[in-house]
Formats: C-alpha cells, sequence, structure tokens
C-alpha cells in the first residue's frame, strides 16, 4: 500500500502545479477514490505498472490467433474439398478428424498437441540424426490451435460450398476450368458471402481458446495477468483489465467483421430486403 | 411359419444396411485402428490404472454433476435474459445484453479466475462473511467453478432464447389474447413452449460445448476427471496414457450426450407455429 500511495503523488503534484495551491491538490485526491488511484498506477504501461506487461501478452494473443485462424482457414479450404471431392477413404478419416476434433476438449486437445507435438518431432529429428531443437511456444500454439480450428472451418467452408448455386460450378467446368482454376475463380469467391457469418465466429472463439494456452505456459494475455496479479496480489483489478481488453477485441473485431461481410456480399440483396 | 421369414427378411435388410456402411476400405481402416488401439494397450504402460481408477471414477462422476447442475442453473437463468432482450423494456433489455456481450467476448478461463482469485481474495477481507454460515462454502474452490460454468451457459443460452422468444410468430400471441389469456399465462402455455422448442436443436450443442468447456474448473483446484489425469501425469511422468484415455473418455460422453439429447429432440413435437 505504501509503494502505491509514492506512487499516487505524483498526480496529486501536477494538479497542483496548475493551480499553484495546495488545497486544490487535495481536493481532486478526494474525486479520485482511492482504489481507483490504486488501479491507475498498477495498470499503468511504464515498469512500476504493469500494463506494459498486459499489452506484450495482448500482442501474443493477436499473434497466436491471426496464425491459427489462418491456418485454420487453410486446413478448413483442404478438408472441405477433401470432404465433397474426395475419394471414400479420405471422406471417412476427415469425418474422424472433425468429429474426434469437436467431441474432445480443447484444453485436452492443446495439452495432447502441445506435449505430444513436440515430443513427436523430437524424437524423429533423433531418429534422423539431427539435434533436438526447440520449438518456439509461438509456433506450436499456432500450430495446435490451428489444428482445433480445422476441424470447426473444415465445416462451415463445406457448407457454405454447398450453398453456392450448383449451375455457377458446373458451368465452370463446362468451361473446361481446371480443379484449382475453379476452386480460386469460383468456389472460394462465390462461397465467401455464406462463410463469412460462421468464419467470423471461428475468429472470435480463436481469440479466446488462445487463453487455454496460459494453461501450458504460453505467455500470453491471461498468463500475462496472472502473474501480474499473483505478484502484486490485486487480482480482482487485473482480471477486470484484462477482461475489459478482449471484450474490446471482440467489440473491434465485430466492428471490422461487418465491414468486411458487407464487402464480401457486395452486389447481393441485403439480409433485410431478401426476408 | 411366418417367424422364420420374418427374421430371414430382417437379417437381409439388416445385412444390406450394414454392406451399404461397411464398405471394403472402411474394413480397412477399422482394422487399421483396431490395431492402433491394440497398439496402444500392448506397448504403452497402463499399470497406473488399477491405483487412480476410483479417483478417475469419481472424477468423471464430479464434471458430470458440474455438467448436469450448470446447465439446468444457466438455462433457467437464460430465459429471464433471452425474455428481457426479445420484449423488455430498455432497462431491462440493455443489462441483459450487456451481459450476454461481456460474457460471450471474454475467455471463460478469465471469467474462472476473475471468480475465483478475485472474488475469492475479497472475501476474507470482511468479518461478517467469514463469520456467516457461506464460509465454509466460500473457502472451497467448486462454488466459483459452478458460478463460472453457470453464468457462462446463461450468457450464451441467453442469446440463443432471445432469438427464440422473437422467433415465435406474433399471431400465435395474438390468438392467446384473444382467448382472454393473462399475461403470465400465455407465457407459460404459449410463449415459452414454443420457444424452448425453437433453441432445442441449438440446446444439444451449447450442452456440448459445455462439457468441453468443464475441464477447465481443474486450474482452479477442483478435482474433476481432467485434474485426476494431470494427478497421474505428475506421479508416473508419462505424458501420453493419461491424456488419451482422457480423451476417449470425453468422446465416449460425448457420444451418450448427443445419442440421449438426439432421442429427447425427436420425441417433442417438431411441428411449431
Amino acid at each position: 500500500m505504501v509503494e502505491i500511495h509514492r506512487r499516487v503523488l505524483p498526480r496529486a503534484e501536477i494538479a497542483g502545479g496548475f493551480s499553484a495551491s495546495n488545497s486544490r491538490a487535495t481536493l481532486i485526491d478526494a474525486f479520485v477514490p482511492a482504489w481507483a488511484a490504486s488501479a491507475i498506477a498498477l495498470l499503468s504501461p511504464v515498469p512500476p505498472g504493469w500494463g506494459g506487461t498486459l499489452i506484450v501478452g495482448l500482442l501474443h494473443t493477436i499473434e497466436i490467433a491471426v496464425g491459427a485462424t489462418c491456418l485454420g482457414l487453410l486446413i478448413g479450404i483442404g478438408g472441405a474439398s477433401g470432404k465433397l471431392y474426395g475419394g471414400p477413404v479420405v471422406r471417412d478419416l476427415l469425418a474422424v478428424y472433425t468429429t474426434v476434433v469437436r467431441a474432445v476438449p480443447e484444453l485436452v486437445l492443446i495439452l495432447l498437441l502441445y506435449y505430444a507435438g513436440t515430443d513427436l518431432i523430437n524424437q524423429m529429428l533423433t531418429a534422423m540424426g539431427y539435434q533436438r531443437m526447440d520449438i518456439s511456444g509461438l509456433a506450436a500454439g499456432i500450430a495446435v490451435l490451428g489444428f482445433c480450428q480445422g476441424a470447426y472451418s473444415t465445416e462451415v467452408i463445406r457448407g457454405a460450398i454447398l450453398a453456392i448455386p450448383q449451375g455457377q460450378i458446373e458451368a465452370a467446368r463446362a468451361y473446361g476450368m481446371s480443379p484449382g482454376l475453379l476452386l480460386r475463380r469460383i468456389t472460394l469467391p462465390a462461397m465467401l458471402p455464406f462463410a463469412i457469418p460462421g468464419l467470423a465466429n471461428l475468429w472470435l472463439i480463436a481469440t479466446k481458446d488462445t487463453a487455454l494456452l496460459a494453461v501450458v505456459g504460453f505467455f500470453e494475455l491471461t498468463l500475462a495477468t496472472r502473474q501480474a496479479a499473483g505478484v502484486t496480489k490485486a487480482y480482482l483489478t487485473f482480471f477486470v483489465a484484462a477482461g475489459a481488453i478482449y471484450l474490446l477485441l471482440t467489440l473491434v473485431s465485430n466492428l471490422i467483421i461487418g465491414r468486411i461481410e458487407s464487402w464480401a456480399r457486395r452486389g447481393m440483396p441485403s439480409l433485410k430486403e431478401a426476408r | 411359419m411366418a417367424g422364420p421369414v420374418m427374421t430371414g427378411e430382417a437379417a437381409v435388410e439388416i445385412a444390406a444396411r450394414a454392406s451399404l456402411w461397411l464398405k471394403p476400405h472402411r474394413i480397412v481402416l477399422i482394422l487399421i485402428a483396431l490395431g492402433l488401439v491394440l497398439a496402444a494397450a500392448v506397448f504403452m504402460r497402463w499399470d497406473w490404472l488399477p491405483k487412480y481408477y476410483g479417483m478417475g471414477l469419481l472424477g468423471i462422476w464430479r464434471a458430470l454433476w458440474i455438467l448436469a447442475v450448470t446447465c439446468t442453473l444457466g438455462f433457467l437463468l437464460a430465459v429471464p435474459l433471452g425474455l428481457a432482450q426479445a420484449a423488455g423494456s430498455f432497462w431491462f433489455a440493455a443489462p441483459a445484453k450487456v451481459f450476454c456481450t461481456v460474457i460471450r467476448g471474454t475467455p471463460l478461463l478469465l471469467q474462472l479466475w476473475l471468480l475465483y482469485y478475485g472474488l475469492g481474495s475479497l472475501f476474507p477481507q470482511y468479518p461478517w462473511i467469514r463469520e456467516s454460515w457461506m464460509w465454509p462454502y466460500l473457502r472451497q474452490a467448486w462454488p466459483y467453478g459452478v458460478l463460472g460454468l453457470t453464468l457462462s451457459f446463461a450468457g450464451y443460452e441467453g442469446e440463443v432464447m432471445r432469438g427464440a422468444f422473437a422467433g415465435v410468430p406474433k399471431g400465435q400471441l395474438e390468438a392467446a389474447r384473444a382467448f382472454g389469456m393473462s399475461r403470465w399465462r400465455i407465457f407459460q402455455r404459449i410463449w415459452l413452449p414454443q420457444a424452448f422448442y425453437r433453441a432445442l436443436p441449438t440446446l444439444t450443442g451449447e450442452t456440448v460445448l459445455q462439457l468441453k468447456s468443464t475441464p477447465l474448473v481443474a486450474t482452479i483446484s477442483v478435482i474433476d476427471i481432467f485434474a485426476v489425469s494431470s494427478k497421474v501425469r505428475q506421479d508416473t511422468y508419462l505424458t501420453y496414457e493419461p491424456l488419451l484415455l482422457l480423451a476417449l473418455i470425453y468422446m465416449a460422453i460425448t457420444g451418450i450426450l448427443v445419442f440421449t439429447l438426439g432421442k429427447i429432440e425427436a420425441r417433442i413435437p417438431n411441428k411449431i407455429g
């Protein structure tokens, strides 16, 4: 508590400097409740406060969420094509993949893939005569969450491809387009408006699932918060602050998603008119 | 005479259905899967199983119990939340909307830690709480876990119920009013049942999601099945075996849950106005 007071003092001094009288400073001090002053001191981004730690954590969270969503999208496009156009074995294997990932808790999958994945890669490296390497937490986190996201985006993209009017794909085939060109020019752009609500939901889930990486010790927002809270013992302040940051991330994402959706649906009747 | 013929026909039908499903490549895949399971059973270490058997069963029981309690309480909370957003005045709708947005916009892990470490660190400061009857409960971890999971389920399901309440056709409610039903009776006989039937298909999905959220309570020291597997890993230094078994257990519970809820769903009338 003593240290907090010392950090609050400069604020009062600055306020006092403007009015040039000491009584004014105590007045402002009275208006700012003690808990708010200590919270501001704790959350300030310069080193005595822990705001900087939270910001570093937030950057890691965004990095992982972006990486995992992109990886999940790639897996999803491949998985959806495999489920729709692949042979029977590919279809069955993909069905097993999506079912298992969606039936097992993310926390268990993350532990399993995080430990097993790094362990397997190192065992393969030593078996092939290379040295063991340290796999960065960032790469492992992106790989693990991307693998989980992939199962969900496979289903989202599969549904979106099925929603495309079949005539468009048939017309493209009639023009003699190769499967790659068909995917790039027709299927992906045409399925986008149907896929975006589902994919946007997956992005929001990804930002929140990054918190689970705190359990395997990856330094992202939730773990940063817990460390800051553990050191300062101001648990409530830091967890509320982190909650506000996550909420802000979600709300800003929603704004951007709205923009992207209206861009993807350009030229189509608006949802309200369609109803 | 009819008996053997009927069973013969039934057998043919079952065989036809089986051959439709059991294509040659599937038989190969199933054999490979069986081989993997056998290899896991033979080559991996399972000698710790008898020692942790009882603890594991207790853990499964706890996880299921938490699932049942939080889903029930969460749904009871979701009904007023959905109703407030669908039909309430601004002063009811706005707080409900804020609650749902906050719950859905922050990670469950953070919510649980906020409740357990944040609220939990506040309570001991007040002597009157420490002297009250609640204190023995507030000192344990599970009330925070149950509270956190309940609020989370209510937040997600509240949004679903908002859509369900709003989706009941106006004509139904107007007809009920024309019959002279009171507001409470309309809600009880027309609005709630129809909204519930609409929300039912998503309820299965939400329940599975809730099951997948229960292991998070292990991070605030509730001993559920996930915590038991963590303990096994610490005690025996095994990485794969406890986690693989844990994944299998959750898959089995999910399978049973989806099957049972599907059966219940099929029994409920699907002709809604």
